[in-house]
């Protein structure tokens, strides 16, 4: 079965820092597929390469068999690729609300429809009472919310969420996973970064585990959790936390 | 807002001819501060350059009205024409070469400085002698006897920056440029078409600053390179947005409407000390960027919803 998202043999350095090395991963139609790896093995330049803000030096990705490493991010948000940043950025200036329309107008073709599609979003992940509300206002788990909700407002067929629960405190972690779990009960294809392994696991029908830019195991999550590379490379040196700044 | 506007119509028919100046300067100001406000306030993209819209708009029908006799009216609207491509090729240049901030701001001030220097030298462009414009009392070309006239001409074209401004800012357009401006990356990945958008933004702002050029031409009656295209007008698109409040509706308008009366009061104290305006433009700019980011405007909006909440 090929799926919805093949990446094939990726490589991305930066003057001369290989960031990403010949990666492959397949992302199936409806499932939840996890990314794991320790601090800059090349997480989220490997989504920036899948969501067009970085150009691979070299490897293939395809999107609904489609070639796409040389296309823009707005046009792969049109194509049907959302994501979210690790960092939030929420638009401070803007309501809760014209922050998810920003994503409603992707898909509504008029202000009416966009702001159908914005209140929706913003509903189903619980800012509805927020939305007149500046984003900048909104603690850290409201805004990771707002930008899982104007991601969705995009209506993406493909979802990559970049550490959506970096930040929250556990019980805020704990109904992001219930509202991830709930929106790929809906149907959709999610590709996701987080470091909290107990959610990752939870989650994910596959996980793709990466170290310094490669791709060094996959499986479902019993057998990553198994595998003696892993645990070695990256469970055994997890720690210290250090946020790594996202880079784009 | 009614009652400010019913005041800036009844105003010229009260004033004398000094009071009659210097609403007509913060017209001017106030319209080349809301071009301003579309490119930078809005959209975030800031220009150092805006003399260079003004000036081709000044330029564009004061040439074509003194040379081939195309009415004013006409010569304004390929001003803006021209303006807007100008703004178009700007951004398109900057944006190509992945220039922002800083940067950017440097480009739109050279090109402002490439056009001076070029009419300055050119003789097909009349040179630094400028264009003189001859007066004839005819509305057709432009030209009215009465002041007030002028006055109410000016008055509508502020009100239709801002009134396109008060449309765009509810709209996709505006909101998009808002999200621009915050965060070009994120724009992007939720599929607003940046590039398109910024161009527009500054073909729209190069268009409203060129309107207001052809109004000076015709109103003052004299240009040349070095008052049309000097970086004193960009610095006059520049002051009333961040004073009053840049990225919103009013904040320009009401920028404007401090500054110029303050100006003249102080042109009027130290008669001869030459380019003060400019040091307290400096002065200013420097303190509201320091303790009053949001200009005015922003600062009371901010004191108002503090005290409902
Ligand atoms: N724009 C850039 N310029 C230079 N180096 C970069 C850039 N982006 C990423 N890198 C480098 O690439 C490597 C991988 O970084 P990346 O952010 O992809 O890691 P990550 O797996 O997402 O890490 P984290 O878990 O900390 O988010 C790091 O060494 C990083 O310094
Ligand atoms: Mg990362």
């Amino acid at each position: 079965m090929t799926g919805l998202l093949q990446v094939i043999d990726v490589c991305k350095s930066f003057q001369g820092n290989v960031a990403v090395d010949h990666a492959s991963l397949t992302v199936e139609e409806g499932a939840v597929t996890g990314l794991i790896g320790a601090n800059g093995a090349g997480k989220t330049t490997l989504f920036n390469c899948i969501s067009g803000y970085y150009h691979p030096n070299s490897g293939t990705i395809l999107f609904q068999g489609k070639e796409i490493q040389r296309v823009q991010p707005e046009k792969l948000c049109r194509l049907g690729i959302g994501r979210t940043f690790q960092i939030v950025r929420p638009f401070g200036l803007l309501s809760v609300l014209d922050n998810a329309a920003v994503g409603g107008y992707n898909r509504g073709t008029g202000k009416k429809e966009a702001y159908a599609i914005a209140r929706e979003c913003l509903a189903l992940v619980g800012l509805e009472d927020k939305l007149e509300m500046p984003a900048a206002a909104l603690n850290t788990g409201e805004q990771r919310r707002l930008e899982l909700a104007r991601a969705l407002a995009t209506r993406p067929k493909l979802l990559l969420l970049d550490e959506v629960m970096a930040g929250l405190t556990p019980t805020e972690s704990k109904e992001m996973i219930g509202l991830i779990e709930q929106i790929h009960q809906k149907g959709m294809t999610i590709l996701m970064i987080e470091h909290i392994m107990p959610a990752i696991m939870s989650l994910s029908h596959r996980i793709y585990v990466m170290e310094r830019g490669a791709v060094i195991a996959d499986g479902s999550p019993e057998e990553v959790a198994h595998n003696p590379r892993v645990i070695a490379s990256y469970l055994g040196s997890r720690g210290g936390g250090t946020e790594y700044a996202e880079h784009h | 807002m009614i009652v400010l506007l019913a005041a800036a119509v009844i105003f010229p028919f009260f004033a004398g001819r000094y009071m009659m100046s210097i609403g007509v300067s913060v017209l001017l100001m106030a319209a080349l501060g809301q071009s301003w406000n579309i490119m930078s306030g809005y959209a975030g993209q800031f220009s150092f350059g805006h003399a260079a819209f003004f000036g081709v708009g000044a330029y564009t029908s004061s040439i074509l009205y003194v040379d081939y006799g195309v009415s004013p009216w006409i010569g304004m609207l390929l001003g803006m024409g021209a303006a807007a491509l100008l703004g178009v090729l700007i951004g398109f240049l900057s944006f190509r070469y992945h220039l922002r901030g800083d940067f950017f701001a440097l480009v739109t001030l050279a090109f402002a400085e490439i056009l001076r220097v070029l009419f300055n030298n050119s003789a097909a462009l009349k040179g630094a002698e400028g264009v003189l414009i001859p007066y004839r009392d005819v509305w057709q070309e432009f030209q009215f006897r009465d002041d007030r006239i002028f006055y109410l001409i000016l008055l509508l074209m502020v009100i239709a920056i801002t009134a396109f401004i008060g449309v765009i800012s509810r709209r996709k357009f505006g909101v998009c440029l808002i999200a621009i401006k915050e965060s070009q990356g994120v724009a992007q990945s939720l599929g607003v078409p940046v590039l398109k958008y910024k161009l527009a933004a500054m073909a729209v702002s190069g268009a409203a600053a060129a309107m207001a050029g052809t109004f000076y031409a015709q109103y003052y009656g004299f240009i040349d390179p070095g008052t049309v295209f000097t970086s004193s007008i960009s610095v006059e698109a520049i002051v009333p947005c961040i004073i009053g409040g840049s990225g919103t509706l009013s904040g320009p308008l009401l920028g404007a409407l401090i500054i110029v009366p303050l100006q003249e009061l102080s042109n009027s104290l130290f008669e001869d000390v030459h380019g003060l305006n400019m040091v307290i433009y400096g002065v200013l700019i420097v303190v509201f960027i320091m303790f009053c980011r949001d200009g005015i405007y922003g600062a009371l909006v901010k004191r108002q919803k503090g005290v409902e909440t």
